[in-house]
This record gives C-alpha cells, structure tokens and sequence, in this order.
C-alpha cells in the first residue's frame, strides 16, 4: 500500500470543545514540525522578532516532534506563515505502536470548524494528504493492528463509508460548479486529444505556434480554477452549512422573512435558481455560522395538483433538514395546515416565528407554546418581518441551539469541501507546470501528461474515472489519416 | 490405414507477422518448432499498408529488436523509405517509420524461416486442437501457491497437439494461435461478398469450431484496406513529393547505419474534395457498413473514407498518400481511402481525387471480417487462462496492426519456449516497455474494436523512448536466450559510459570567465553568475551537449548513441525524475500479488459489478485490478484487507 501519510480530521465537528486531527505515515512528524512550535520556542522566537525581525522560516527551533519520544504529549502553537493559528496539544505515537502501525500524530486544538478547517488545509499544504474514507483503519488492518476476525467490518466500513463519501461528494456539489468543472474538464481532455492526434498523425495535425495558443487557454482555465478555490473558502463550491427549511402556511410571511435576512446581513453568498422550480435556496452567514436555507411552498390542504407537488416537496425538504423555521402568521387562528406541520416537526429542532407580531395577535406564543406541549427542541421568537423587529434575537436563538449541540451539520459537507479544495489545487498546480513547460520551450508532448493529471484531479470532484476518455475524445474530435 | 504422425514442442498456426517472431524465438532458444500456414506465399505478408513503424509502433519495432525479434532487422533490409517522425517534439515520441517494399519483407522474412534450425515449415490448415485433462491438478494448484510459484489454477486442460485437414496429428506441448485475420473471414467490396482471408487467401474455416468446442469465447472484428492502383495511371505532378530522410536511422540496433543509406522511393500526397464526398454521400446505402451487412467493429483510428466523410462532415477535405508497394512493382498503395463501397463507386470516387483522374485500380478496396478472441481470457503471458500450453497473438487477440502482432508473438513464443523448459515466464510491464503497455491493456481492459498501440496508452513514455530499448530491455532478451554475450555486453559497456558521462558533466564547473561568457552571450544565452557545471548549462534551452563542446575542455570520444542518451539525461532530467517516482509508485502495487485461487464470489464486501469484472479477469496483481474499469479504489482497498485477511 501507499506508504504516503494522510490526514484527516479525527472528531466529530461542533462549535464547542476539542477537536483532533490525526496524522499517519512515514512523514507524520516532518510535518507537524513543519506548522509546530512549542511553547518554548515560541517565546524564543517572539523574543528574537522583537529584536531582530527574523521571519519564521531563518528561526532555528529547538524542540522537534522527530526527535519526541513516543507517547509523549507536547504544548504548544500551530503556525501558519508568521500567523499563530491555536494553541494545542501534539501527542506523539511513534511506529509500530499506533493505531495504523504507522508514525502518528495528534494534534489537539480547539474544536471550531474554522481552526480545524485551517489546520488541516496546513497540514496537506506540508506534504500530507487528505485519506480517503476509512483508510486509518483500513492502514490500521493492513499492518496487522486488528484482528483478522475484524476483517468483515472493516471492509464494511470502507465500502459503506466511500460510497457516502462519494454520494456526499456529489450530492453536495452546486449545479452551476459542477457544470463549471465539466466545462473545464472539457476544454482539457480537447486539448490533449489534439496534442496526441498531432503526435500520432503528424502529417495531418500541425503544431506550429501551439504553445502559445495553449497558453492562453491555460490561463483562462487557471482564472476559472483559482475562482473556484476561492469559493471553496467562502462556501460558494458546497450546499454548506446547516441545513435549514423555512415552512409554514402560505402568506405566513415566509418569503419576506428571508429577504429581510438577506438584506440585513448583506451577506449573500448565492442564490441558485433551485433543483425545483417551487423551491428557493440560498446561504447566508449568521452570527459566525453558516446556514443554507430553502425556503418552500407554504402547506395547506389543497385539491390543486401542483399545489400539491410543492407541499410535498417542502415535507421531504423539512424532513431531511437540520434545522426548520416554522412561521406562523399571529394575526390568523390555528387551523388544520398548523396541525399537519406539527406533525412535520416530530423529532426535528426548529424555531418558532410569530410573524405579523406588530399586528392584532390572533395567536399568543402562550397559545403555541401550548399546543407544542410535546416537543422539546425549541424556541419561539416574536418578530415583524416587515418592521424589521426581532432578527437579532432570530440569530440568538439558532446560536444558543448550535452552541448547546442541540442543532449540528453533516461532517461530510467540511471534509468534502476539504477534498474539493485539494483537488482543485492539485489541477492548479499542474497546469501551472504545462505553462512552465511552454515557457521553458519544451515541445507539445510534455504538456499533455500534466494536463492529463489537471483532467484527472477535476474528475474527482465531479466522481469521475479516467476510463477511456481521451482514446474516445481522439477518434471523436479529430480524424486520423493515414 | 498408417496414420500420420509427428512429433514437435511448439506449434504454431499462422505465418503472419506474429507466427514468424513466435516461431523464430521458439526455434532460437532451441525447441522443435512447426510453423504452419495455408499459404507458404503468405509468409509475412503485408496485405494492408505497406509501412513497418510509425508512431508508438516504431517503439515496438525498436523493442523488438532489443529483445532479438526479426522484424526491425527485416525491415532494415527491404525499407523503400525511411521517416523519422515527430523530430521536433520531445524524444520519447520520435519515432521512426519505414515505407517496404513489401513483396521483398515478405520474401526475406521467408528466407530467414526456412534457414532457421528446429523450424519447419508446413502448408496447411490446422483445423483441431488435441487437449488432454490435466493430471493431478489440484495438488499443482495447492504446492505451486504456497511456494509462489505459477500455478495453473483454472487450467483444466493442456495442450496435447493438433489434427491438420488431411487427418495427421502433431504431437506437441505448446500451441501458438497466429491466425490473423483468417478464422472464417469474408471481404466485402460492396454488394460482392466473398469468403476468403487478406488478398484472396483462403480462410481458415475449421478451426473457429475447433476453438469454441474448447471453451474459447469467440468475437468477430473487421478491418479495412484502400485500393492499389497502376503507377502508370497516376499523375503525380498534381501531387505533392514526399521524401525520405536525408540520414537514414536503421531500426536494429545490429544494422550498420551505412548499410541504410540507399536511394528511397518517394511517397505523394493528394487530398480528397467535396466533388469525392458528394459520390460517398450519395452512394452510403451501398456501402455494407452504413447497410448493416457487415456485422464486426472497426477500428475508429483507421476509418473508411466512408466514415471519414460521414463522421468529420465539416472536413472539405482529407489527406491522401500515394506509396509505392514495392521497387518492382507499379502497384501504389491509396493511403488515407479504405472503403468497402461497390467497384463503380471506387472508381468514380478514386477518380475526383487529384493526379488520380485516369487510375486504374489494380486490387479494390475491401472490408474484411474475422473471427478472434476476447483477450480477457489470456494471462499476460499470452496463455490461455484454460488451456494449458495454449498461447494466442497477433490479430487473433483483437489487435491491429503488423508491429503489435509481431510484439505479441515474440513475447507468446518466448514464454511458450520458456514454458516448456520449465523456465519462469516474462511479463513485461507498463513501465519497462510499450509492449507491457500494449499486453496489459489487450489483456486486462474492455476493447471493442482491434487495438492499435499509440504513444498515449503508454503513462511512462517519457521512459519508454525509440532511443533506449536496448537499454531497458537487452538484458531481458539475453537472459532468455535470444540475445549473445557479445551484444549484451555491448549494452552493458554503452550504459557504463552514459553513466560516466553524465557524472562528469555534472561535476565539471566551469568558471564566469570571459572567453565562457563570451560563449554563452554568443549562443544566445545570459552569462553565467557564477561557477555553473556543464550539466546545467545543458539545461538551457539554448543548448545541447553537442553545442557546449567548445567550453568542455576534457571531452572524451563517445559514439553517437552514447551522446544522445546524455543529452536526453541531462536535458529532461526534472520530467524523467518525476517519471521515475511514479514508476516506483505504480511498481508497489504491481508487486501485491493476489492468490491465484481467490473466489471473488466470496468477498461481499466488493461491489457485484467490481466483483464479476474480477472474476472474469483474474488479475494477477493489485496493480493490474486496479485497471480494470468498474473496480473503484474502494473496492481495491476491501479486496486488499480481504488478502490479509486469508493470508
């Protein structure tokens, strides 16, 4: 197997206490020496900054994770360039004695999913990369640190936990990005079916004046690429962030509720025409999180066939939501739609709005608080959509809910960001290489085995092999003569 | 009634151009070989284009001949012209393609089978294979796997000899199937169909039957050849000459390159129009394919002008070469214009093309289809998967082309040949040659038409170069026997010096001195900063190892060969690095061996789809499942905790 090293976040995300990543492989501790300073040396360093200036990289460190003896635990800083990025603990386990067998080390930090985000982007960026799915176990068994008995479940394991990681990889994508990529891909694998038409048909295919022609190209694919690395950050590649569906009667004050959050945060991220006509989705930052809200057809009962279509589309989006807003217009009596939405919220957290509250209240929050005597989960909030009353204690409520755990999002969606991000940077990464081989005069063959790994990486994130695209992009898109 | 009877290691059916290297390696390393062909006139015939080499298939040629097959040398001999392709691109797709003359390959090539010792020639049709049970075959399978060693799991029968037409038996311990495109072919020209193999040849009609009675699953392909037409009919003067290489590089590493120095025959291109296009269009019911009577696959990458016009509609036109067949022959062969459409539409469509407004043809064009197998059922040494002592190459195995058919039959004969003296078999692999490459994706890959190598298959080619198959594989061909001490050392000397060279340059500096600068500004470069080794200033782009000589004082005497390798060392080493670190990569896996007796059936934790391409496969390696398409990474991993688990 890959004796590479791998990376992977170890705990489960939440906006409260520890999270663990875990490195494994031959250059597990070369990495972590890389980001790593203790507490020492960096009261060393900072010493000598004041003094001298000196930049991270001249500083000579003192204490090494590689020299640390096994099963020792070590305080100190992740740094990034010059930036200290948390505090944390590094527990060291040297090979065989590790869960993989392998060298391997755990860097405690803080549990918010920015620092563990960045941590672990640091930590690839230093030479590790993202495992796969199930691969710590899988390296776990294959060096002999299971029970063979253990075999069933561990291939379970990794045969279950890809094809999440591949659904999840999908599934998460935006329409609009994955079309992106497909565009890109595209342009590629044209590229490289006419560099080797040329190759193989050399009388028929003329490569004069190629390079420069590619080079263009390339940059244009490079913008587009470093475009969506950039989005990548900003959450504009992923349908991110906790999964929240408004719901409630028609009229209810849905729809201006959302467009008073999105004009007072001001932080659109995006707005996609939805997979549904009926449905309409956006992501907004709240409060330091990140919520990605569909808002749905309002629920009544109703003989109209279409009608029908959108309530039933808002029932399976409520049903597979994180997080559900109820609105309730307080100037209108309960009537039987309350009643089938209450049946919607068995088991879900959710926020009750009493919208309208400005107007005569037709329902009091006493009265609903009442009538939701079963359920637990919840909050109810007074606000007025249109008189812009009542937002900020909206945000309140969906932090003290994530913040008390009560609400959570899929893990998957980070790691697969993770993923998308290194992917991304890799086809980056080689089509930066195709335009130093052009620069450096090299002739057109050489491009095409980095332009075939840009191919590749991009595949990834829309879940796609190689196969035999480029033998078929060859015989479809350009004739060979003799 | 006496019956006939003979006795012989190998045979092998079919003379073609991989029967020929099949039977002249089994014959050299020292087993009694009988070819058998239904035509002695058919001998290493080259009944489609008359090139030998050629993109990607130069580098076969090239390998060929390091391994101490014939063709390369042959060709050498009976060359009409000789290109050096792709010149201005990067080494690794240099490659070299000869014009023959082909009534003269094929007659030189004959010549070297009838004076070859333990091969015998024998016209006729082989039309049976004599199979017998294996003895005590489940105790082989259990001893051989503990110890490592091949078993022959699955391998329920062995080869006992075969049966001939007129009823006599050869008794053997190997059978070499070179058929070619024989097994119950039909040409169709047009409405006329007829049942003959390549140039109205007879077919081989028995043995298909013989083949499924066996347990061979067969598949049908067809392929396709232009028309060859008078000399005297042509006007060349409306055509554009195409010559040879002023230096002619020979493609066998024994050949004196003087010996190549000969006056070339020129080749000449024409181009199709819309008037040419307008007669296919209007004459497309006629044509068998796009009528829906001929029944096989054709290869995407030789397509008839028929499709040429149908699928690239917005093409006004398309190359046309017009090449001698041979320096005693006025037959030129119409490059760029197989067809299978009907006489009189040949004719009226041959006759809008440029200088061929007068042709007459000679042969027609035809479409020809036969029978073959599924390489799926082949181990990568060639051998069947069921059959013990049965190998296949060539045509037969769905490829196409004269040069992929010699590499499988050289490679089919040596490990025949290695077989039967109880030897172990040789497996090239994707990193040590193009025919690894093109083995292994016959053999563990989905193709549905004939195969045709080309230099994108191979991920490693910037390793896989013309220039160094004698580097990467002599020692290969000296080890089995096909190569002498003499030439093996030889290489072994070449590579000492190419090593030896490249230090040197590497630790030669040179000073920022002035006559140095004066140099470097005079060749177009920036002067040196600083002390800078010669290995570096190669580097450039501006330079090569020749044009620094006059800074490189203590220069040695190298040959040629010897340079190029050091020029290409030093001038691409970041690309060849990174190349190698993928090759180490890629070997890990290739060495994770799985046991032969694995029931894919068993391992659940695989998915069904990933599971039957398995089973079906029988891969030998992690390395090589994981190119089997529909076996996903995950389903690699599972199979690799699956190993452990039974180990």
């Amino acid at each position: 197997m890959r004796t590479d090293t791998i990376a992977a976040i170890a705990t489960a995300f939440s906006e409260s206490g520890i999270g663990i990543i875990r490195i494994s492989g031959d250059d597990a501790f070369r990495i972590a020496d890389r980001i790593f300073f203790s507490k020492k040396d960096i009261v060393r360093w900072n010493k000598e900054k004041e003094k001298t200036g000196i930049k991270k990289a001249a500083f000579q460190k003192m204490f090494f994770i590689e020299n640390a003896k096994t099963f020792t635990l070590h305080y100190g800083y992740i740094i990034d360039g010059e930036t200290v990025i948390d505090e944390v603990l590094i527990s060291v386990m040297r090979a065989p004695k590790s869960y993989t067998a392998e060298n391997v080390v755990e860097i405690n930090c803080h549990g918010g999913i920015l620092i563990l985000q960045k941590i672990m982007e640091l930590v690839i960026r230093n030479g590790a990369r993202t495992a796969e799915p199930g691969e710590f176990t899988k390296r776990a068994f294959l060096n002999g640190r299971m029970d063979l008995s253990e075999a069933e479940a561990v291939m379970d394991l990794i045969q279950s936990k890809n094809e999440f990681a591949l659904r999840a990889s999908v599934d998460q994508l935006k329409g609009s990005v994955s079309s992106v990529i497909k565009e890109l891909r595209s342009r590629i694998i044209y590229e490289i079916a006419f560099i080797e038409s040329a190759l193989d048909d050399p009388e028929n295919y003329d490569t004069n004046g190629y390079g420069e022609k590619l080079y263009v190209i390339l940059d244009q694919l490079d913008r587009k690429i470093k475009e969506l690395i950039s989005h990548a950050d900003d959450g504009r590649i992923l349908k991110e962030g906790i999964q929240t569906v408004i719901i409630g009667k028609p009229n209810a004050g849905k729809s201006s509720f959302l467009n008073e959050l999105l004009g007072e945060e001001k932080a659109i991220v995006t707005d996609i025409a939805g997979t549904t006509r009926d449905v309409l989705e956006e992501n907004i930052r709240l409060g330091g999180l990140s919520l990605h809200i569909i808002d749905t057809a309002g629920i009544r009962k109703t003989d109209d066939t279409i009608e029908k279509i959108g309530v039933e589309k808002a029932r399976k989006y409520a049903l597979e939501a994180d997080l559900i807003i109820y609105i309730v217009d307080s100037s209108v009596d309960f009537d039987e739609s309350d009643e089938d939405i209450l049946e919607i919220l068995k088991d879900k957290h959710f926020i009750v709005l009493l919208n309208k509250s400005d107007l005569n209240m037709a329902v009091t929050e006493q009265e609903i608080k009442e009538r939701l005597c079963d359920f637990s989960d919840y909050e109810v909030i007074k606000i007025s959509a249109l008189q812009h009353q009542g937002m900020e204690d909206f945000e309140e409520a969906v932090k003290r809910m994530f913040f008390k755990g009560e609400i959570t999002f899929n893990n998957e969606v980070v790691i697969t960001s993770m993923r998308h991000k290194e992917a991304l940077m890799e086809a980056e990464e080689s089509i930066s290489m195709v335009k130093q081989s052009i620069k450096a005069g090299m002739s057109e063959d050489f491009y095409s085995v980095d332009l075939m790994d840009a191919y590749a990486a991009l595949g990834r994130i829309i879940g796609e092999e190689l196969g035999d695209d480029l033998v078929n992009e060859i015989f479809e898109k350009f004739c060979m003569g003799k | 009634m006496p019956e006939f009877r003979e006795k012989a290691d190998v045979c092998i059916i079919g003379a073609g151009h991989a029967g020929c290297e099949a039977a002249l390696a089994c014959a050299r390393i020292g087993l009694q070989t009988v070819i058998f062909t239904v035509n002695i006139e058919s001998i290493a015939m080259m009944p489609c284009n008359p090139h030998i080499g050629g993109s990607s298939k130069g580098h076969l040629v090239r390998e060929i001949d390091a391994l101490g097959g014939e063709m390369g040398k042959n060709i050498d001999k009976t060359f009409l012209q000789s290109k050096m392709l792709n010149k201005s691109k990067g080494p690794a797709v240099h490659s070299l393609r000869c014009q023959a003359d082909k009534a003269e390959y094929s007659r030189s090539m004959r010549m070297i089978l009838e004076n070859q010792d333990n091969l015998t020639i024998k016209q006729t049709e082989v039309c049976e294979l004599l199979l017998e049970d294996m003895e005590d075959m489940d105790t082989v399978s259990e001893n051989s796997s503990a110890d490592g060693k091949k078993c022959h799991n699955g391998q329920n029968k062995k080869i006992a000899g075969v049966k001939i037409l007129t009823g006599g038996i050869y008794e053997c311990k190997a059978v070499i199937l070179c058929t070619g495109t024989y097994l119950n072919a039909r040409c169709l020209c047009g409405e006329a169909i007829t049942y003959t193999g390549p140039n109205g040849m007879q077919s081989s009609t028995h043995l298909s039957d013989a083949l499924k009675k066996a347990g061979i699953v067969l598949r049908r392909f067809k392929t396709g050849t232009p028309a060859r037409m008078d000399r005297r009919s042509i006007d060349f003067s409306k055509m554009e000459e195409q010559f040879g290489d002023e230096r002619v590089i020979p493609f066998s590493y024994e050949t004196d390159p003087e010996d190549v120095q000969i006056r070339q025959e020129s080749c000449y291109l024409t181009y199709t129009n819309e008037t040419t296009h307008d007669i296919i269009r209007a004459n497309l019911d006629r044509s068998p394919i796009y009528a829906g009577v001929i029944e096989g696959t054709g290869p995407r990458y030789c397509p008839s002008i028929e499709d040429k016009v149908v699928k690239f509609s917005d093409k006004t036109r398309h190359q046309v070469f017009v090449e001698p067949e041979g320096r005693y022959s006025n037959e030129m062969y119409v490059d760029g214009m197989s067809s299978s459409l009907p006489e009189d539409v040949q004719l009226a469509m041959y006759r809008t093309v440029p200088g061929l407004e007068n042709c007459k043809i000679v042969r027609n064009a035809y479409a020809i289809e036969y029978d073959c197998i599924d390489p799926g059922q082949l181990h990568l040494t060639l051998e069947c998967k069921h059959i013990k002592g049965l190998f296949s190459a060539g045509q037969f195995n769905g490829s196409s082309g004269y040069e992929e058919a010699a590499a499988q039959g050289l490679m089919a004969g040596i490990n025949a040949a290695l077989e039967i003296q109880g030897r172990e078999q040789i497996v090239l692999d994707r990193s040590q040659a193009y025919i690894g490459v093109l083995i292994d994706d016959l053999v563990t890959k989905e193709n549905t038409e004939p195969y045709r190598m080309m230099t994108s298959r191979a991920e490693y080619r910037l390793l896989l170069r013309q220039d160094n198959a004698d580097l990467r594989l002599r020692k290969i061909g000296y080890e089995v026997g096909l190569i002498t001490r003499e030439q093996y050392e030889h290489v072994c000397e070449k590579k000492k010096q190419i090593e030896k060279e490249i230090e040197r340059l590497k630790k030669t500096v040179v000073g920022a001195s002035g006559d140095v600068q004066e140099f470097m500004v005079s060749m177009g470069s920036s002067p040196l900063r600083t002390g800078t080794s010669l290995a570096e200033i190669i580097c450039r782009p501006e330079f090569t190892y020749e044009s620094v000589a006059a800074i490189d004082k203590e220069r040695p005497h190298l040959s040629e060969a010897v340079i190029e390798q050091v020029n290409i060392s030093i001038k691409y080493e970041g690309y060849i690095e990174r190349q190698i670190r993928q090759v180490e990569q890629f070997k890990k896996m290739e060495k994770r061996l799985i046991p032969e007796g694995i029931q894919y059936e068993d391992i659940s934790g695989i998915r069904i789809e990933a599971r039957q391409k398995l089973a079906k496969h029988r891969p030998v390696s992690i390395g090589q499942a994981s190119r089997i398409s529909g076996v996903s990474p995950a389903d690699i991993s599972v199979l690799m905790v699956y190993i452990e688990q039974k180990r």
